[in-house]
């Protein structure tokens, strides 16, 4: 279990958010939501422990990580970045199986029990159609599920992404929310952020509204995602309607006329 | 591919990834090893290729030769140690590239970027300014490499909130810069009969001074900066994902990254202290390699060590053969140098394919 007790968080002594409490249960899915500049990005890079808290505690089943090795950190903790074009032109194979640095030794390669847990994880995803091609020039979407397979490699307990539906088209979109979906009954918690509400309804069973810093609001995505919340943190005005037969809502703006 | 084949592969295609994996080896070895006669046997005092091969059997494995002795003496005393010098300083020189791009996950780092060639000389020419012994220019130059290096990663990591890697990449610059114009005030101050000519011939690298003494004084200095590169061939493939995810994925950069540049900068000081600066071998063998190996560090470092060696070699083979004087060295390989990488800039590849 995941618990943030009293989060300060920022870069060196620039502080961006503070008075972050939260807990994480196993296998579940918390969506962080928030407009640009809320501080969602700084947040994630100090529970992954790339950036020190300025304040408060990050604990695993209770245990403060602040003093924990990268090593043991990314063992618990998978980060899945969002996909850029990537810089050297691995194969997929390869990128994969860079997960599995948190369970090497620090000179070691990864031997043919790792080959087996990569090629496994792209069967999960069913990816394994590109274990061959090259990172640099599969698609955003491919990219993506490229990421989480990486992420997965690592057997991590919780896997963070950051905007993981960003620049995909609306297929990968709902691909990838599927997916996470699947690592949440599979017992993998997932803490992810989004520009979109409507992924919020489809995969999360709590939100944080992120504002300026501090939580504004942490539920389910029916108890957070209101018409008032969303014009509170995006300053638009948002219609949200229950989608009949589906259980959750969609939300769309409403401009002035 | 599933899991299951690659458990239960069948004996015979286990013989041919074997294979796959053997004749790259093989093939770079026996070039390398043609490449060396033919270097011996070229030259002034031109050897036939069966006498090289009998005099290096002489030698190597106690077989009788017939040869004459003064041929002995060229390839032996004068040829062998050049080769030799050749082939460690273009493997090392290449290796630091390799690492250097791969770290800074730039095209345009070589060891010639990052101020460390710019500090070696700068130690070098000092040296010679002062008429000191050789083996104190070359104990200058190699401080002066890794004062460079320090210096600049100092500079990298005092100015915070910015792109790190460019930060490194720019502070290099502008201490070469520096370095640079202590070397021309030392070039104006030098006397211009001895030492001026000195300097210059220096600063555009030769092999044509190096005996076997130099070779041995800084084949362990080399030894000990490839040790990290080797133990960590396969987690210089995740330093190249950048600072943030490599440290995402369990990489403690922040002690890996000082230990690969210090021995990247071992590696190329200690080279630049006997041969002068012999620029863009860094930069371009990296380049070569990687479109014939992929990306991959632990093919890559191999491939770059074997590729810069043959590659000097080749190189000092022209320079000393192409006209009446010799070339200084550091003319040939920017010659050569420059408008590959050119090529690369307008072919698109941006050097990473």
């Amino acid at each position: 279990m995941l618990s943030v007790e009293d989060l300060a968080f920022g870069y060196g002594r620039r502080r961006i958010g503070a008075g972050v409490a939260l807990t994480v249960e196993p296998g579940e899915v918390l969506c962080l939501l928030g407009p640009n500049g809320g501080g969602k990005t700084t947040l994630f890079k100090t529970l992954l422990g790339l950036l020190p808290p300025l304040g408060g505690r990050i604990c695993l089943d209770g245990e403060d990580i602040g003093r924990w090795s990268r090593r043991r950190l990314a063992a618990s903790l998978g980060y899945v970045p969002q996909a850029q074009s990537g810089f050297f032109p691995f194969r997929v194979r390869d990128v994969v199986l860079m997960g599995r640095a948190s369970r090497l030794g620090v000179f070691a390669s990864p031997g043919a029990a790792d080959h087996v847990v990569a090629e496994t994880v792209l069967q999960t995803l069913e990816i394994g159609h590109l274990a061959d091609r090259v990172y640099t020039e599969i698609s955003g979407g491919e990219r993506q599920m490229v990421l989480i397979a990486r992420a997965l490699a690592g057997a991590p307990r919780i896997v963070v992404m950051d905007e993981p539906t960003a620049s995909l088209d609306f297929g990968n979109q709902a691909r990838v929310l599927g997916q996470i979906r699947r690592l949440s009954r599979a017992g993998i918690t997932v803490i992810l952020s989004t520009h979109d509400p409507d992924h919020a309804f489809l995969c999360a069973d709590r939100v944080a509204l992120l504002h300026e810093g501090r939580l504004l609001a942490l539920g389910t995505p029916t108890a957070t995602i209101t018409p008032e919340t969303l014009a509170h943190i995006y300053g638009v005005a948002v219609a949200v309607v229950p989608l009949p037969g589906h259980g959750h809502a969609v939300c769309a703006p409403l401009l002035p006329d | 591919m599933t899991h299951e084949t690659e458990i239960l592969a069948p004996p015979g295609r286990a013989r041919r990834q074997a294979w796959v994996r053997i004749w790259p080896v093989l093939v770079s070895t026996l070039g390398l090893l043609i490449l060396v006669v033919l270097a011996l046997a070229t030259g002034r005092f031109a050897v036939p290729l069966s006498d090289v091969i009998e005099i290096l059997g002489a030698r190597l494995l106690g077989l009788p030769a017939r040869t004459d002795p003064a041929m002995q003496t060229v390839i032996l005393q004068i040829r062998l140690p050049r080769v030799l010098a050749a082939l460690v300083v273009g493997a090392s020189l290449a290796a630091a590239g390799a690492t250097y791009q791969g770290l800074f996950r730039n095209p345009l780092v070589s060891p010639d970027i990052l101020g460390v060639s710019a500090g070696a000389s700068l130690g070098a020419v000092l040296g010679i300014f002062l008429a000191l012994p050789v083996g104190a220019i070359q104990g200058l130059a190699f401080a002066g490499g890794l004062t460079a290096v320090a210096a600049v990663y100092a500079v990298g990591a005092a100015v915070r909130g910015q792109d790190p890697v460019l930060t490194l990449v720019l502070a290099g610059v502008a201490i070469g810069a520096v370095l640079g114009s202590a070397i021309a005030l030392l070039k104006v101050l030098a006397d211009p009969y001895n030492q001026l000519p000195a300097i210059t011939y220096w600063l555009l690298g030769s092999l044509a001074s190096v005996n076997l003494g130099d070779v041995g004084a800084i084949l362990p200095a080399i030894g000990l900066g490839l040790v990290p590169l080797v133990l960590l061939r396969w987690r210089m493939n995740l330093m190249g994902l950048g600072e943030e995810e490599a440290r995402a994925l369990g990489v403690e950069t922040r002690v890996l990254r000082p230990v690969l540049i210090a021995a990247a900068t071992l590696v190329t000081a200690a080279s630049v202290s006997v041969t002068g600066v012999i620029g863009w071998i860094g930069l371009l063998v990296p380049h070569v390699a990687r479109l014939l190996v992929g990306p991959d560090f632990r093919r890559l470092l191999p491939a770059s060590l074997v590729l810069g060696a043959g590659y000097l070699l080749a190189v000092d083979l022209v320079a000393r053969t192409i006209a009446p004087i010799e070339v200084p060295l550091g003319i040939l390989t920017a010659l050569i140098g420059a408008p590959f990488f050119l090529w690369l800039l307008a072919s698109g590849r941006r050097g990473w394919a």
